[in-house]
């Protein structure tokens, strides 16, 4: 429990604590919500006390360095209607799922790395003080005192605090590879081992300090790598998370509950409304709106009725339906699109990051460099105590400790600078990916563009037919026309009373004005789209719009002045796609592509050698991002694309997807200059040590200088 | 030489403080929102003692 500074908080405490103790007490759900805008004491002091006015909040706290507010609501308040009141109140306020916002809060692993931290930086400056003393020329009986109580300190410091490094390098010495912890675990190891052994046998030379400083420097490192680590989840779970696990079957009359897996071909299956189709088949009874954005992506529901075939994972969004099952289980849509997924993550996962591939060459090389120096001083003195003394002062001074710090120091620059530009980075090797990118494919709608159609030129219709047409739409439940009639509704139009109104299913609405007949719906001549009509008279085309998120247009051609290859790949209608795409200059859009065409698309321009970022918000995407070599989703995609991508957008603006390709540039450089520091740094080190000039002295000075020149060289990281 | 019998324990007593006092202020989330905490001095009204 937070111990809070201010007696104007405490309450806040008490009430987190009532909610957590009983589930069935007033105070209901926490909510948090993810506000990108926010940056000031004032955007702070205003989130609270708007959000404490609201009847149904009980407690709001902000949480500026995360930028989120967690609500604690009385139980009836829901995510919507605190997004429009923050909205009310200025603030860009998203959902995001829990999982996401837990990243690098409360976590144990992060806390138990800070502790290790914490006394690794205690027993170091202890020891520190006392080698002082030693390098100042404490001399025999000193000396001696001196380093006991630093091999007091130091070992059991060691053996906590760097505990993290030889578990991971006997986990990958156990499969007979090497990381980077494999030299950093035999360094602080060997340092420990030898000091001890000198202590004991009165020799001049320990490297407590050096054994406790490497574990410090190291440690910061990997804490950062750890805070940054937030893994995406597998899209390939996500979407088999999406199954149904049971339904209602009709068997010979009666309704029987069977799991998803026990439905045969030819079974009649029940479909509630709201519900998620079980299996792939054919509608029996009933019609309904369906949500086909699994397959499309495309958000506004799509008639079906008695004939026509739903797949599994559609939303069944009006009406019951009864379907007759014609897939199963493994033979389902989803299921198929579920392992082309898997398929698709498992070709990605082979992307090894530059730290390991430094570590691949880096051990060998120290480790035999090492080995050469014992058998080197070995022959020429033929005393092992001074050969290994030589040996080990070898590996400690080539120890990675600029190296160790090279890539995750750079990482948390670039991904603090990232966030607050409005992007959260998820992927440890996101950036480094993100680097090399060179084609960029976006997914349209939703992710281009807004998600929501416009109505415009509705100015153009007379005032009579604007009146006609908001009657016909109102006794429709098409989505274009309830588009239609909310649009009309909003330019203050009144229906005008009209008679004989039906349906004409797959055609339109048609009604009786007075003794004119109008009609809204498909149009009959070859322009298509939606006409109103009156009479005999033209038809008059209803311009159905998407609105382009903020950004789109600025960075489509941003993308294409720095020469990247970029394509619209959407679910929607080749019509709709090669549009969207001639409005933003697109050479290359297509449409009517289905998640597998997606995938194939992307493997091909892959095999092309390009290196591939896919920007995208839908089920239908999950795939294609997988398969991407990087992606992006924006923070209003589905909750499951969103948890599988490497780099969630969290503002409505694309904007930051430049940042995030210029940062990631930069980051690469800066990493790529970190490994050279460390390369040079050693070049001078390990002919020191080899001839064996190395003191204790000079590898704590070593040590601690390129690591510091490591860590100023990752704050120049700059978009 | 005798005066390093009291400083040593001593050094060794004020660095255990030290991190005796930073354990604790992970444990009590002291770090979870250091942008937020510097901005939260500037409000006037959390101010007063026992409102």
């Amino acid at each position: 429990m937070s111990v809070m500074s201010c007696p104007g908080c405490a309450g806040a405490p008490l009430a987190e604590e009532a909610a957590r103790r009983s589930p069935t007490s007033s105070a209901g759900d926490t909510i948090s919500l993810s506000l990108p805008g926010i940056h000031c004491a004032a955007c702070v002091s205003g989130v609270e006390r708007g959000l404490a006015k609201l009847p149904d909040v009980l407690d709001a706290r902000v949480n500026l360095s995360l930028k989120r507010v967690t609500v604690l609501t009385r139980g009836d308040a829901d995510e919507d209607h605190l997004i429009g009141a923050l909205l009310a109140l200025g603030f860009e306020a998203l959902p995001l799922d829990s999982d996401t916002l837990r990243a690098g809060e409360g976590d144990p692993a992060g806390r138990a790395l800070l502790l290790r931290l914490a006394v690794a930086g205690f027993a170091m400056m202890n020891v520190m003080i006392l080698s002082v003393a030693v390098w100042a020329g404490a001399a025999d009986a000193t000396r001696q005192l001196f380093h006991w109580i630093s091999a007091v300190i130091a070992l059991p410091a060691v053996a906590y605090a760097a505990r993290p490094f030889f578990v991971s390098a006997l986990s990958v010495l156990r499969v007979g590879r090497v990381n980077m912890e494999v030299p950093i675990s035999l360094a602080i190891l060997l340092a420990s081992g030898l000091s001890l052994y000198e202590t004991m046998a009165g020799g001049e030379n320990a490297y407590f300090d050096a054994a406790l400083s490497l574990t410090f420097f190291l440690l910061i490192g990997r804490y950062l790598d750890h805070r940054t680590r937030a893994a995406a989840r597998s899209a390939a779970q996500e979407l088999a998370a999406l199954e149904v696990p049971s339904a209602t079957c009709i068997r010979e009359g009666q309704p029987v509950r069977v799991k998803a897996a026990e439905i045969v071909v030819g079974d009649l299956v029940q479909v509630p409304a709201g519900g998620r189709v079980p299996v792939d088949g054919v509608i029996d009874t009933g019609r309904s709106q369906m949500d086909r954005s699994l397959l499309t992506g495309e958000s506004l529901p799509v008639a079906a009725q008695v004939g026509a075939k739903v797949v599994s994972g559609e939303v069944n969004l009006s009406n019951p339906l009864i379907i007759r099952a014609t897939a199963v289980g493994q033979d389902t849509t989803l299921r198929r699109m579920a392992e082309m997924v898997a398929v698709a993550e498992s070709g990605r996962s082979h992307y090894t990051p530059l730290a390991d591939r430094a570590a691949q060459l880096y051990a060998p090389l120290v480790h035999g460099v090492a080995a050469l120096a014992f058998i080197g001083w070995f022959v020429a003195t033929g005393d092992v105590r001074y050969s290994l003394n030589i040996a080990i002062a070898t590996l400690i001074i080539t120890c990675p400790c600029a190296l160790g710090l090279a890539v995750p120091a750079v990482t948390t620059a670039a991904s603090g600078s990232l966030f607050r530009k409005g992007l959260l980075i998820k992927s440890a090797t996101a950036l480094e990916r993100l680097a090399e990118v060179d084609a960029v494919v976006f997914d349209k709608t939703g992710t281009l563009t807004d998600g929501t159609p416009i109505l415009d030129d509705l100015q153009s219709l007379s005032v009579e037919d604007r009146a006609a047409a908001l009657a016909l739409s109102q006794s429709s439940d098409h989505p274009v026309s309830r588009l239609l009639a909310s649009a009309l509704e909003g330019m203050q139009t009144t229906p005008s009373a009209l008679k004989e109104i039906h349906e004409i299913a797959g055609d339109g609405v048609e009604g009786l004005d007075g003794e004119v007949r109008v009609r809204l719906g498909k149009s009959r001549t070859a322009t298509g789209g939606t006409v109103f009509q009156r009479g005999k008279g033209p038809e008059q085309t209803l311009r159905i719009d998407e609105a382009l998120r903020p950004g789109a247009q600025e960075l489509v051609s941003k993308l294409q002045s720095q020469g990247l290859d970029v394509e619209l790949l959407s679910g929607d209608t080749e019509f709709a796609a090669t549009k969207l795409g001639a409005r933003l200059g697109l050479k290359d859009s297509r449409g009517a592509m289905l998640p597998a065409d997606k995938i194939a698309h992307l493997a091909a321009l892959q095999e092309r050698g390009k290196r591939v970022l896919m920007v995208g918000d839908g089920l239908n995407d999950m795939g294609a991002m997988a398969q991407a070599f990087v992606s992006i989703s924006p923070a209003s995609g589905v909750d499951a694309t969103r948890a599988s991508s490497d780099i969630v957008l969290l503002g409505r603006s694309l904007a930051p997807v430049m940042d995030a390709l210029k940062v990631s540039r930069s980051a690469r450089a800066r990493i790529r200059e970190n490994f050279g520091i460390a390369i040079c740094y050693n070049s001078v080190a390990v002919p020191l040590a080899v001839l064996g000039y190395a003191s204790p002295l000079m590898a704590a000075l070593a040590m601690s200088s390129s690591s510091i020149l490591v860590i100023l060289n990752a704050l120049r990281v700059r978009a | 030489m005798n005066v390093l019998v009291i400083l040593i324990p001593v050094s060794l007593i004020l660095g255990g403080m030290g991190i005796v006092a930073f354990l604790w202020t992970v444990r009590h989330n002291q770090y979870e929102d250091i942008e937020g905490d510097a901005a939260r001095i500037l409000f006037d009204d959390e101010d007063e003692p026992n409102s």
